[in-house]
């Protein structure tokens, strides 16, 4: 007897029972259901949540598979082991078996911990609930892992994927429902209850804190000069990354968010299957880029001096901001979040625009959080019902309008 | 410069709701439709705009020490401080009814639309709080007293405006059931407060280096306060 059909049987034996959405998750999981409808029309669509959620997983797995390689390829820069390999995207220094394991050994723990506490959470609630489990969790387990620095000790992760799934979704009834993104409230917590381990120059290369430790302990290593982009930018210095090795990922961030071509390819996947919304992309994009030329323009007509603090990030040119940072990482898979961003069109354009605005705001003029996407993309869940209030309500009035115009 | 500077930490980084946590009753309790919390929210800017630039004047001219001085010499040292929140309550009670007769009076259409709200934040905390911020953070001109009234009024108003259009929104969501009404309201106000601290710490840091020299100097006379004490010490152990 094969595993489907003893999976049928189960689920037919625990029918009713307790445990009952636990196996049926597992086993849709797997399988097809076995049951089909009798009575009423029905429409026949291919793409239900789980495979939507599939495709947005599809889209990420090349920034993860290059965050692994990436892990390794900082951290053997950093010891001084490897030298650094510029522009080419094909260098087989890049691409090596000793590169990947590094990443493979330190990031494969961290999905598993994401996936492992937050479905348990799920199943937990699905059963105490007596609802099915929600594939909600697929994408949310996914993303976790690719916006937080590799060496990020594993309980913090497990903590703060248990307040996100639990405060952030589970409170407001689960899936589809909740009114900040998951992923973000995850990194959000993680960001102001451990702030030494998820900003600074230390964390983004695997192992730089512990050395950075042993150095004060006073053993003889080579320190690690890992200034950030953004960092080095604050502080009026020049990048110190060539701009097609920013653009391909070959510098220090969070895991998956560093290559941003393969996020482009990610983005275009998602638009071309509709999943993603094109239009927040886009205008989050040309919000970016405004305030980025509003800044340079002010940096370049001398309202403002060089010893302003500043001044390092406002000249910095705009088309610079949309490839460093988490930008298009949020850009593409945070801020096109169905279920928090704004649900109209009008809307959309506003939202992402705003996104788009705020998030280089934030990393200019508050020195205290460099990477403003996250923030600004939180803060636009909590306008975006707002958003849709006076779209919806200006259609409204409009279509009162012509309706008076029809009648009179 | 300073105004716009002003006004937008009063909209943003100070804001009322999460800033500090002012004027949570009405915010919470005014909040479950998007018109009635406009209204609400309209009200607050109205009243905060008038209350604050008068007990600016109040505080300037009657309570601060030394400013009774325009009396005459003698009353130059009197420091009325201790008579600021009776003194800005009253103040507030009596504008509200006196504003609400004048409106009803003259405009019946803006008293339909502020209705009920007008006479109920008369005691609203974060009305008295933006009056008190008034007076602690020291705002030095009339003009930027009404701004940072007005500034504050437009942040509570974003505030109640956001929470009100999420509360219509999971008005659908499936909240357990001990969570419905206001438990989920704490959760979201809290949830909204996240999002808001993107803009704590902007603006500040920047080029301000005269708070530094002043940390300095604080920093120095402490010290000499530190070593006055020990001299005082040692002198009374030898006095022992």
């Amino acid at each position: 007897m094969d595993l489907k059909k003893r999976l049928h049987i189960l689920k037919r034996k625990y029918k009713y029972k307790k445990m009952a959405p636990a196996f049926n998750a597992l086993h849709t999981f797997l399988y097809l259901p076995d049951e089909t409808t009798h009575n009423g029309t029905h429409i026949k669509a291919a793409d239900d949540l789980k495979r939507t959620m599939n495709i947005v997983i599809m889209a990420m797995v090349p920034c993860l598979l290059f965050g692994m390689f990436n892990a390794g390829y900082q951290h053997y820069i950093a010891l001084g082991e490897i030298e650094a390999v510029s522009g080419g995207f094909f260098s087989s220094e890049f691409w090596t078996l000793d590169n990947f394991l590094v990443g493979l050994v330190k990031i494969l723990p961290l999905v598993i911990v994401s996936y492992g506490v937050g479905l348990a959470i799920e199943f937990l609630f699905a059963v105490i609930k007596k609802h099915e489990v929600e594939e909600g969790y697929l994408v949310t387990g996914m993303l976790v892992p690719l916006i937080v620095p590799v060496d990020i000790p594993l309980w913090m992760l497990a903590v703060a994927v248990a307040f996100g799934v639990v405060i952030g979704k589970e409170v407001f009834g689960g899936t589809g429902m909740n009114i900040l993104n998951p992923a973000l409230t995850i990194r959000a917590f993680l960001f102001f209850a451990y702030p030494t381990w998820m900003s600074g120059d230390k964390v983004w290369v695997h192992g730089a804190v512990e050395r950075d430790q042993a150095i004060a302990a006073g053993q003889n290593l080579d320190a690690i000069s890992g200034e950030t982009i953004l960092g080095s930018l604050a502080q009026g210095k020049e990048a110190g990354y060539e701009v097609m090795d920013m653009f391909l990922g070959f510098i220090p961030g969070s895991v998956g968010e560093t290559s941003t071509l393969l996020i482009i390819l990610g983005g275009l996947f998602l638009v071309f299957t509709k999943i993603g919304s094109w239009r927040i992309m886009l205008s989050s994009v040309v919000g970016a880029i405004i305030m980025g030329l509003i800044f340079n323009q002010v940096a370049a007509s001398g309202w403002i001096t060089d010893s302003s603090k500043f001044y390092g990030l406002m000249s910095a040119p705009f088309w610079e901001h949309l490839i460093i940072g988490g930008f298009a990482f949020g850009t593409v898979f945070m801020a096109t979040d169905p279920v928090t961003a704004s649900q109209t069109n009008k809307g959309k354009w506003i939202y992402g625009f705003l996104v788009g605005f705020i998030s280089i705001m934030i990393r200019v003029f508050n020195p205290a959080y460099p990477e403003g996407v996250m923030l600004a993309i939180l803060l636009m869940n909590v306008f975006a019902p707002t958003i849709d209030h006076y779209v919806v309500q200006g259609n409204v009035k409009k279509r009162m309008k012509r309706l008076k115009v029809k009648t009179a | 410069m300073e105004h716009i500077e002003l006004f937008f930490k009063s909209i943003f980084i100070d804001n009322m709701v999460f800033a500090t946590f002012l004027g949570m009753c009405s915010y919470l309790a005014v909040s479950k439709k998007v018109s009635t919390a406009v209204g609400l929210g309209a009200a607050v800017i109205f009243v905060l705009a008038i209350t604050v630039p008068l007990n600016w004047l109040l505080d300037q001219y009657l309570l601060q020490p030394g400013a009774l001085s325009w009396l005459g010499a003698e009353y130059a040292d009197y420091d009325l401080s201790f008579l600021s929140f009776i003194m800005f309550i009253a103040t507030i009670a009596t504008m509200v009814q006196l504003v609400e007769i004048v409106v009803e009076k003259f405009s019946p259409s803006l008293y339909n639309s502020l209705g009920i709200f007008l006479p109920l934040i008369a005691v609203n905390c974060a009305i008295l709080g933006g009056s008190l911020f008034m007076q602690s953070r020291e705002i030095p001109t009339l003009g930027l007293a009404l701004n940072y009234g007005v500034g504050s009024g437009i942040g509570w108003f974003l505030a109640i405006l956001a929470i009100a259009a999420i509360r219509e929104k999971i008005r659908y969501s499936n909240v357990p059931p001990a969570l419905r009404g206001l438990g989920i309201t704490f959760i979201i106000t809290g949830l909204m407060a996240i999002g808001f601290m993107s803009f704590g710490g902007m603006l500040t840091g920047g080029d301000d280096e005269a708070p530094k020299a002043d940390e300095a100097t604080q920093v120095e006379a402490s010290k000499e306060d530190l070593n006055k004490e020990k001299v005082l010490a040692n002198n009374i152990k030898v006095n022992e």
